[in-house]
């Protein structure tokens, strides 16, 4: 019974951890979904040259460690003049880093989109870019809720890499808490619950966001 | 101002090798109605996508309005936005309310104030009785309904030219007549029409003229009621007779 207790008297010091941990990958959820936005359609319309630097960016941030890019930007920028603090850092890290995967997610969700929305759209004058913006993007986030949700949660678990450039969120508040309690067991089985729980949770979102999000009348299953 | 709203001269077009258009001439007066007809496969959406290069022609000169659709300094995007095109499979955007179908083009491509836009889009969907539908969903209506929204969204742009590319061969044959009737009420108004379809009704009573196309090549043109009764060909014939018994097994 003296370890159930133990648990409960460190959760408000991880709570606060979590707190971080989520401000963490929200941030950088929403600076990955930003840039993400604009990636995938320059992989796609773009003219050769920013296509390829699109496709470059994105295999390069797939194709390396995340952590060998936060070790990067934490201790590596600083020589060429840029110092960033470590929860800056570790934002930066993670939102380049999930930027790739979401404009790949984005990329195969908009290949979902039948060409005839285009065809349509271009028919009525607009540009490629207002056939992207109004059209083509909006039915693609739509198709790519339960893969972004996916992202997310990847996002808030490999949020923890932070913990090694010191940013005091939920992982490293648990390595915290082990050094003067010297109770790793409890307070590591605590963490994972934690994080656990939240991801579970936000994997409900997708449900939630599918169906707020739903076009009316595609439940007919019509084309 | 030239009489003719549209001409196209030795038009050839395809895709990859594959040559589907070998050298299309025709011409469209102002306000009139011109059917095309011809067997699956012979080039007609092909056809009608060159004209405002929603498929790029090989050869071959396309002037609308008097500008000159094939040429390379063309803009395209003012070009299209005053020609209206209505797809087979209607091709609204799911996502928006029907409202906003029509506002959408005519706030982005024609830079009216939001406010304009409503009034107008309003006043069409009046007019073609879709009112009711105004903030439903085009999912949530029937095939002949969405057809006839999309004709709204073409007409909203007040295209010289309506381009309509089997408007009716998706629906069943119930839902065929109301958009067949928005085309009859279209045409009385005198909008120039270039219509893809083998509803022999509307090109017997409403068409000024019936072109045939087959393989590529335009075969027959003239008046729509001498060419479906007292037509020269035997090619000419075989074709009708097909149609007719497709349009009354259908
Ligand atoms: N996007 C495309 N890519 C390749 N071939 C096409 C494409 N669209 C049409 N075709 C081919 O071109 C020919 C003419 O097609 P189309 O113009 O659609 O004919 P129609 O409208 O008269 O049935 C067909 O053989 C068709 O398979
Ligand atoms: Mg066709």
């Amino acid at each position: 019974m003296e370890w159930a207790f133990f648990i409960i008297s460190i959760i408000p010091d991880l709570i606060k951890g979590l707190l971080t941990t989520l401000e963490i990958s929200v941030t950088s959820f929403i600076m990955g979904l930003a840039l993400a936005v604009m990636l995938a359609p320059a992989r796609i319309f773009a003219p050769r040259p920013i296509s390829l630097i699109a496709r470059g960016y994105i295999e390069l941030l797939r194709g390396t460690p995340l952590l060998v890019q936060l070790l990067l930007i934490y201790f590596g920028l600083p020589s060429v003049g840029i110092k960033l603090d470590a929860y800056t850092a570790c934002i930066l890290a993670i939102g380049l880093n999930s930027a790739a995967y979401q404009a790949e997610i984005l990329r195969g969700a908009m290949k979902s989109i039948p060409e005839t929305q285009f065809l349509a759209a271009e028919s009525l004058g607009m540009s490629t870019a207002q056939a992207y913006r109004y059209v083509v993007l909006p039915q693609a986030l739509r198709v790519a809720i339960p893969a972004l949700v996916n992202e997310f949660v990847t996002l808030i678990k490999e949020s923890s890499l932070a913990s090694v450039i010191g940013v005091v969120e939920l992982t490293r508040r648990g390595e915290y808490l082990v050094a003067y309690t010297f109770r790793a067991l409890e307070v590591y089985v605590a963490v994972a619950l934690i994080y656990f729980v939240v991801c579970a949770l936000a994997s409900q979102a997708t449900r939630i966001l599918e169906k707020k999000l739903m076009i009316p009348g595609y439940e007919r299953g019509v084309t | 101002m030239t009489p003719r709203v549209l001409v196209v001269e030795g038009l050839k077009a395809g895709y990859g090798d594959r040559v589907v258009l070998r050298g299309v001439s025709l011409s469209v007066k102002r306000g009139e109605k011109v059917v095309i007809m011809g067997p699956s496969g012979s080039g007609k959406s092909t056809l009608l996508k060159c004209i405002v290069r929603l498929v790029e022609p090989w050869a071959g000169r396309i002037v609308l309005d008097g500008e000159e659709v094939t040429s390379n300094s063309a803009d395209l995007r003012r070009i299209r936005a005053k020609t209206g095109f209505v797809f087979q499979q209607y091709n609204l955007f799911p996502h928006m309310t029907v409202l906003r179908n029509l506002t959408l083009p005519l706030e982005v491509v024609k830079k009216l104030p939001k406010k304009e836009a409503e009034r107008k889009a309003l006043k069409l969907l009046r007019m073609l009785g879709l009112e009711e539908f105004a903030h439903k969903y085009p999912l949530q209506l029937s095939g002949g309904q969405q057809q006839r929204v999309a004709i709204a969204r073409a007409l909203a742009m007040d295209p010289v030219l309506l381009l309509l590319d089997e408007p009716t061969s998706a629906l069943d044959p119930e839902l065929r007549y109301e958009v067949l009737e928005t085309l009859f009420e279209i045409a009385r108004q005198g909008r120039s029409m270039l219509i893809v379809t083998h509803e022999l009704d509307f090109a017997e009573a409403a068409a000024d003229r019936l072109i045939l196309l087959d393989n590529g090549v335009v075969i027959e043109e003239g008046d729509p009621w001498e060419m479906i009764h007292n037509p020269r060909t035997e090619r000419t014939k075989r074709f009708l007779v097909k149609i007719m018994r497709k349009s009354i097994s259908a």
